[in-house]
C-alpha cells in the first residue's frame, strides 16, 4: 500500500469525522477545508495536479470562504452552539448513522471483493483535460456556462434585500 | 512512486461520501446539511477521477471539473437560500422552512 496516500485518507477521514460532529459552524469549516486538502493530496497522487490545484483553489478557496462570508452575516452568537448541542442528541443522530454504516460496509465489501488493480500510474497533463474539456466535452462547457448563469442571477434574486412578502411583512 | 490501489481510492471516496449521507441525515442545522453535500460531492468526484486515472484518461478530470461547476452554483444559491430562511424566521432549523404556506 502506498503510504502516502494511507495517510492521506486517513486524515480526510478523521477530519470529514469533525466536520459533522461539531456544535461551532467556524470549527467544522476549518475541519472541512483541511479534508478537502487532503483529498487534494489524494488527487496528486493519482496524478491528477491539475485537479488537485483546482480542489484547493475553487473548493478550500471561493467555496468555502462563501460558506465563511454567510456565516460572518448571520452573526450568531453563543447561543447558537447550544442550540446545536440540543440538536445533535444521540436519539436523533444514531438511526441514520447506524444505517449509514451498514451502507459504507456494503460498499467496502463490494471494493474489497475485486482483485488487486492498481492506477496506471502515470501522471495525465492539464494539457490533455483542455483538449478534451474543449473538443469532445464542448457542449458540457456550454451546459456549464448556463448552470452558472442560472446560479449567479438565482443567487442574485435570493439574496436581494427587502423582497415583496419580506416588506408585507414588516408593514 | 508506486501506483495507487484502485480500491483504495474507491473505499476512500465511499466512507467520504457515507460521512457526507449521515451528515445530510444527521443533522438539523442547514450550513451542516450544505456542508455534507459538498462533502458528497467532493466524493463522487474523487470516484470520477481514479476511475479515469485507472486508464489514463483525461475524462475523468474532466466530469471532476463540470461537479465543481455544479458545488459552485449548487452552494451559490443555497447559501442564498440559507440567508432568506434565516431573515424570515430567525433560526437555521431546516424544519423550520415547514411553516411556511404553500
Amino acid at each position: 500500500m502506498n503510504t502516502p496516500f494511507v495517510i492521506a485518507s486517513v486524515v480526510a477521514v478523521v477530519s470529514t469525522l469533525m466536520v459533522i460532529t461539531r456544535t461551532n459552524v467556524v470549527h467544522a469549516l476549518l475541519y472541512l477545508i483541511v479534508s478537502l486538502l487532503s483529498v487534494s493530496l489524494v488527487f496528486f497522487l493519482l496524478g491528477a495536479p491539475f485537479i488537485a490545484a483546482l480542489e484547493i483553489i475553487i473548493y478550500a478557496g471561493a467555496i468555502m470562504v462563501l460558506f465563511v462570508f454567510v456565516v460572518m452575516m448571520l452573526n450568531l452568537g453563543p447561543q447558537s452552539k447550544t442550540q446545536e448541542r440540543m440538536w445533535l442528541i444521540p436519539e436523533v443522530w444514531t438511526g441514520p448513522a447506524v444505517l449509514a454504516v451498514i451502507l459504507l460496509g456494503e460498499l467496502v465489501y463490494i471494493f474489497a471483493s475485486t482483485g488487486g488493480i492498481t492506477t496506471s500510474g502515470k501522471t495525465v497533463p492539464a494539457g490533455d483535460v483542455g483538449f478534451a474539456l474543449f473538443g469532445p466535452y464542448l457542449l458540457g462547457v456550454e451546459l456549464a456556462s448556463m448552470l452558472l448563469l442560472a446560479g449567479i442571477v438565482g443567487a442574485y434574486h435570493l439574496g436581494r434585500r427587502g423582497n415583496d412578502d419580506e416588506q408585507k411583512e414588516e408593514r | 512512486m508506486a501506483p495507487v490501489p484502485i480500491e483504495g481510492v474507491l473505499v476512500l471516496a465511499a466512507v467520504l461520501f457515507t460521512l457526507g449521507f449521515a451528515g445530510v441525515l444527521m443533522r438539523r442545522n442547514i450550513i451542516f446539511i450544505l456542508m455534507s453535500i459538498e462533502i458528497m460531492l467532493n466524493a463522487a468526484g474523487l470516484a470520477f477521477v481514479v476511475a479515469g486515472s485507472k486508464w489514463g484518461q483525461p475524462d475523468g478530470q474532466v466530469m471532476f471539473i463540470f461537479i465543481l461547476v455544479m458545488a459552485g452554483a449548487e452552494v451559490s444559491v443555497g447559501l442564498a437560500l440559507v440567508l432568506r430562511l434565516f431573515h424570515r424566521f430567525r433560526s437555521l432549523d431546516a424544519d423550520a422552512a415547514g411553516r411556511m404556506k404553500g
